[in-house]
């Protein structure tokens, strides 16, 4: 099976709530629209039994043009990072599947 | 920004559910989320991110207060791979806040910060 895409989760929507297909897609469209919206803002988002979305500062550092051997600083950035909570690292952790990535 | 906030922000940026239809679409599509990552899917949502399962090798821990040696046996962990507009939003939210001058450091949410 496929990795799991916004349509499934509004199909979800759709089967199990009976939202309308538009409705539903909307919905799913707004959900991760509002959590990039407060990232974009610099807000931190916290979703109980699943997990917070951090963000993270790093400093300018050096770095270096892989190919030319250049040195080109590395601008100073932010980025988003995701802190898995205890009830979804727990139902993960019983997963006992191939050990691919 | 806590889920239910995130609730009350998609109530009022839509006219035609409820706030409760709306807590219970959030809580089935999170529902969903964690149940693809449990059963070891992916999660692949354009211009936000991709969540996979990175593997933990069995290893050997130790107690710190004892320390006892403990097998820790492999295991799972989720993994989020921010997509690249995720980023360069997130990024660009820097950037202004610099061109601003604003502090810059990110805020928590106001609260306790324990995950759960």
């Amino acid at each position: 099976m496929g990795a799991l895409t916004k349509a499934q989760m509004a199909d979800r929507l759709f089967e199990e709530l009976g939202l309308n297909k538009r409705e539903a897609k909307e919905i799913v469209e707004m959900f991760f629209d509002e959590v990039r919206r407060s990232l974009e803002n610099n807000e931190q988002v916290k979703l109980s039994g699943f997990g917070n979305f951090d963000l993270r500062q790093k400093a300018e550092r050096p770095g270096r043009n892989p190919k030319t051997g250049e040195e080109i600083p590395i601008s100073a950035r932010r980025v988003v990072t995701f802190r898995p909570g205890q009830k979804l690292k727990a139902r993960v952790e019983a997963y006992a599947g191939t050990e691919s990535e | 920004m806590t889920k239910s906030e995130l609730i009350e922000k998609i109530t009022a940026a839509q006219t035609q559910l409820s706030g409760k239809d709306v807590e219970l679409a959030v809580k089935t599509m999170l529902e969903q989320m964690s149940l693809t990552l449990a059963s070891g899917e992916r999660i692949e949502i354009r211009g936000f991110g991709s969540f996979s399962l990175h593997y933990r090798a069995p290893r050997i821990g130790r107690n710190p207060k004892t320390g006892e040696s403990v097998g820790l046996a492999g295991k799972h962990v989720p993994h989020f791979k921010p997509g690249k507009e995720l980023r360069d939003r997130v990024n660009a939210g820097l950037e202004r806040d610099l061109a601003a001058g604003r502090f810059a450091s990110p805020r928590a949410h106001d609260g306790e910060s324990q995950d759960n």
